[in-house]
Formats: C-alpha cells, sequence, structure tokens
C-alpha cells in the first residue's frame, strides 16, 4: 500500500485536531503551572486549600455517584425487560428510549423546572392533596440537578445494557433451566455476570457526562455550583483564567482517571476475556 | 416467571413515564393562552408559537445554528470520510493510537473544550468567534460522522473495491464508484447524527458568543434564566418534532443498531 495515500487520507484531520484541540489543551495545562513567569504548584495549592472549592468539588462527585447509582437502578431491570420482550415492542421502546437521548438538553432541563419549580406541578399536586403544607424547596438543590441528570443520562445506560442484553447466549440460561437452576438463578449466575462489564461501560458514561455536564446544573442548579459552571462562573462572569485553567486541568485528570480505572475493571471482569 | 414479568413491565412503564412524562408536560402547556406556563393550561392558544416568529433573537439564532451545524458538518466530512476511509480499510502502525486520537474529542468534557477554544482560538489566535464556533461544533461532529461511517464501513466488502482496481480503476474512481454508493446511507445518517449533536451543543458555544453571534440553545438558556413564559415550552415542542423527523428518517437509513453499540 501506498504510504503518501494513507497520509494523504489521515493529514488533514490530524493537523485540524492538533490545532483545534491538542494544542489549546495542552497550552492550558501548561499555563496551570506558570505564574508571573515561574514555575509553581500554587495554582492547584490554591484550589485545594479553599473550602468553597472543595464543597463544590465534593458535591459534584456526590451528584454524580448518586446519578449513577440511580440510573443503574432504574435502567438495568428496564433494559432487561426490552431485551426480553417482543420484535415489535423492543422496536418501538428502543424508539421511545432514543428520542429524549436525541432531544437537547436545554428542552430536558426545562421539563424538569415546569415540574420542580416552587410553583411547579409536584408542589401544586402536593399542596392540593393535603400531603404538604409549605411547598417543598427542590429547585436549585443538588436533588433538582440530580433528578434532571438522571433524566438526562438514563436513556443512554438503557441502549448500552440492551446492546449487552441482544448479544447475550440465552442458550445458556435454558441449558442452566434445564438442569433445574430457578429463574432467579439463572439471572444471579449467568446473566448478570455477563451484563456487567457493560454496566461498567454503562456507569463510566453516566458519571463523566454527570461530572461534566453544564446545561443541567446550570438551569437547575441555581447558585449551587458544580465544577462544571464554576469552571464557567471563573472564566465568563469573573474573568480569572488562570483559575478557570486549573479547573479544566482538574475536569480533565478526573474524567481520563475515572474512565481508565474503570475501563480496566470492565475488561477484567470480562468473561470473554 | 410470569408473576417476575408482569412486576417487571409495571417498573418498564414506570421508567418510561418518567422519561417521557416531562417532554409531554412542557408540549402541553406550551399552548397556555396566559403570561405564565401553568399545568394545565388554562385554555389553548398558539400565542406563543406566534411570539417565537415575532421575537427576532429566535429567528436569527435558529438561522445560525442550521449554519454552524451545516458548514461545520460538510468540514467534519471532509476530514471525517477520508480517516475513515483509512482507519478502517488499511492496517497500519500507529493505527490504534490515530483511532483514539480522532475519536478523543468526546473524552474531553465539552464545557473545558469551549473553554480552551475561547482562550486560544479567540484570543490567542484572534480569530472571529463566528469561526471558532464553527470550528469547535467541527470538532465535536468529527467523532461521531467517523464512528458511524466506519462502522458502515465494517460491513462493506473491500474485496469488491480491489476487484475493480485490479481491472485497473483507479483509487479515486474506485471510492467514488464503488465504496461510496455502498456507504451512503451510513454517510447520511452520519450527517444527520452529528448535525443533532451540534445544533443541541451548550457546552461548547456558550463559550462562543457575541456581538450578534448566538446559537438558539445558548438563546434558550438565556431567556429561561430570565423569563418564565411558555415561549420556551414552543420552541421546545417544534425542536421535538424536529428531532422526531431526524429520528425517523435515521431509522430508515440504518435502524437504531447504532445507538446501542459501544
Amino acid at each position: 500500500m501506498n504510504k503518501r495515500f494513507l497520509y494523504l487520507l489521515l493529514l488533514p484531520g490530524i493537523l485540524f485536531l492538533a490545532a483545534f484541540m491538542l494544542i489549546p489543551i495542552m497550552l492550558t495545562i501548561a499555563s496551570t503551572f506558570v505564574q508571573d513567569g515561574q514555575l509553581t504548584l500554587e495554582g492547584y495549592l490554591h484550589f485545594f486549600r479553599d473550602g468553597y472549592f472543595n464543597r463544590i468539588l465534593f458535591t459534584t462527585l456526590r451528584v454524580s455517584v448518586v446519578t449513577t447509582l440511580v440510573c443503574i437502578l432504574l435502567g438495568y431491570p428496564t433494559a432487561y425487560y426490552i431485551s426480553r420482550t417482543s420484535a415489535r415492542k423492543k422496536s418501538i421502546l428502543l424508539a421511545l428510549a432514543i428520542f429524549p437521548l436525541l432531544t437537547s438538553p436545554v428542552v430536558r432541563s426545562f421539563s424538569w423546572m415546569i415540574i420542580l419549580g416552587k410553583k411547579g406541578l409536584l408542589n401544586t399536586f402536593l399542596l392540593s392533596t393535603g400531603l404538604i403544607h409549605d411547598p417543598l424547596e427542590i429547585m436549585y438543590t443538588p436533588v433538582a440537578m440530580m433528578v434532571g441528570l438522571v433524566h438526562l443520562f438514563l436513556p443512554l445506560i438503557i441502549i448500552t445494557l440492551l446492546g449487552v442484553m441482544e448479544n447475550l447466549d440465552y442458550e445458556l440460561v435454558l441449558a442452566a433451566r434445564s438442569l433445574g437452576a430457578s429463574s432467579f438463578t439463572a439471572f444471579r449466575k449467568i446473566i448478570f455476570p455477563l451484563t456487567v462489564p457493560g454496566l461498567i461501560i454503562g456507569s463510566i458514561l453516566v458519571f463523566v457526562g454527570s461530572l461534566t455536564a453544564y446545561t443541567t446544573p446550570a438551569l437547575l442548579g441555581g447558585k449551587e455550583r458544580v465544577i462544571s459552571t464554576f469552571l464557567y462562573q471563573n472564566a465568563m462572569t469573573l474573568n480569572d483564567w488562570q483559575a478557570a485553567s486549573v479547573i479544566a486541568v482538574i475536569m480533565i485528570v478526573i474524567t481520563f482517571v475515572v474512565v481508565g480505572l474503570m475501563n480496566k475493571w470492565a475488561n477484567r471482569l470480562n468473561p470473554k476475556g | 416467571m410470569k408473576e417476575g414479568n408482569r412486576a417487571l413491565s409495571l417498573y418498564t412503564l414506570l421508567v418510561f413515564i418518567f422519561l417521557l412524562g416531562p417532554l409531554a408536560i412542557i408540549s402541553v402547556t406550551s399552548f397556555e393562552p396566559g403570561t405564565i406556563l401553568k399545568f394545565p393550561p388554562e385554555g389553548f392558544s398558539l400565542r406563543w408559537y406566534k411570539n417565537i416568529f415575532e421575537v427576532s433573537m429566535f429567528m436569527e439564532t435558529f438561522k445560525t445554528s442550521v449554519i454552524v451545524s451545516m458548514l461545520g458538518n460538510l468540514l467534519a466530512l471532509l476530514l471525517g470520510v477520508p480517516a475513515a476511509y483509512a482507519l478502517s480499510r488499511f492496517r497500519f502502525r500507529g493505527r490504534d493510537t490515530l483511532n483514539a486520537l480522532f475519536l478523543s474529542p468526546v473524552l474531553i468534557p465539552g464545557i473545558v473544550l469551549g473553554f480552551t477554544l475561547l482562550r486560544y482560538l479567540i484570543v490567542v489566535y484572534g480569530l472571529p468567534i463566528y469561526a471558532g464556533l464553527l470550528i469547535g461544533h467541527t470538532v465535536i461532529m468529527l467523532p461521531f460522522i467517523i464512528r458511524v461511517i466506519a462502522s458502515s464501513l465494517a460491513n462493506f466488502d473491500f474485496a469488491v473495491e480491489e476487484a475493480a482496481q485490479s481491472l485497473g480503476a483507479g483509487r479515486l474512481y474506485t471510492f467514488y464508484k464503488i465504496v461510496l454508493p455502498n456507504i451512503r446511507s451510513g454517510i447520511m445518517a452520519a450527517i444527520l447524527i452529528a448535525f443533532l449533536e451540534s445544533f443541541n451543543n451548550v457546552d461548547i458555544s456558550v463559550f462562543m458568543t457575541g456581538p450578534g453571534v448566538s446559537t438558539l440553545p445558548i438563546q434558550m438558556l438565556t431567556y429561561v434564566q430570565n423569563y418564565f413564559d411558555p415561549t420556551i415550552a414552543a420552541i421546545s415542542v417544534i425542536l421535538m418534532v424536529l428531532t422526531a423527523a431526524l429520528m425517523f428518517i435515521i431509522e430508515r437509513l440504518m435502524g437504531f443498531a447504532y445507538f446501542t453499540k459501544r
């Protein structure tokens, strides 16, 4: 094969990504280690000594962990049901799961503003039934963000798990059943272990997505900051680009560490090796 | 097992109500005649739909969004189709690394990418905001273009191409006459998926706004933070109809198998 031809095909894309992604990111990373012309870790130390920043980081991690767990809890049984249902029903349910995924995050977060607001649907309903006497303050709290993020990422984990479950060899379950295993045992011993790598991949997508989401926390979080809205605030409102760069680098590092560790874990647990 | 099935189907039903209910609620409230969003609405009116077309900021930003998504798409295709072809067709050293490079824009948090682009493209390289917006959208579309096209090339038998070449057809000619027609629906699907990804983007665009430059999602975001009338609900409905239409075409072109693959 002609080497020159290969370069011709690949080079434009490589140069484009180098100029408009890699170099800007490298420069951003480099800029965080320099202050007044001197090499320093001060930018990072400043952040990790700051209680306000630590609280934001903690809120972000907590919201992302809970979002991921709730998505697993809601998504796993749903994906399992879809994978076992008739072909016709399956394609309808798959389409219904993909539709929100392709719908604008602004639209989806906005829909929760209508529901969770002080005079929103939920409060109106609960007040009218007499279950509560004062409206609940859900909007602009971590709970509101979590609800919005679960809504945002649930389709993603459902379709990821569905992909794994579709490829599952169901003969194994039938074999186990014919050898006397109950359907619960068959699920626990066969289906679940085979889907764990997919579950981990789906969880990575939800966790990293929640960790770095901007729109949903911006709309449902109000003054409650997470790391991505904090980055935006530092860059655009406070014009502190040095601080924004440090936050950006922290976000990249967390993302890569999480993706790397969980991918390794998924590979180790993959029974197919 | 029957009993378990019933519980599971009820569970699934509730999950889908959670997923689609809020979108249904937005749709209903968009017909509210009053100035405050209410559920259920107190009547039926298309007033807020009319408002979208009368408020120039929504029309202007809609136009920007469509133009940026289409131009960015074209750029991403020019860069992405050759790359996807090379990565699927040839085995060479560094292939895995390049594959990772081309898919990496989805790994970098969007908000981080947006910020670095603002800081370096606009401020250091001195590009106009509009160019920055276009480049940023091209970067995030590229992985989608490459992934979808590579997956349709995976189903293509390159022996056919080799046969044509052994009969004396040139590389470009065989690509144009043999490969391209075979992956046409994959390319169309890639265009639509990338379009939706770009059209809905907030994370990059939120940094690339300036005098006269903003996209529809950013305009909506700003509007929602300041007003709470049913205009956004009406726009949401229009966007959902658009999404549903594009989804229908994507299904026709390549099915939904792409979405369940990771």
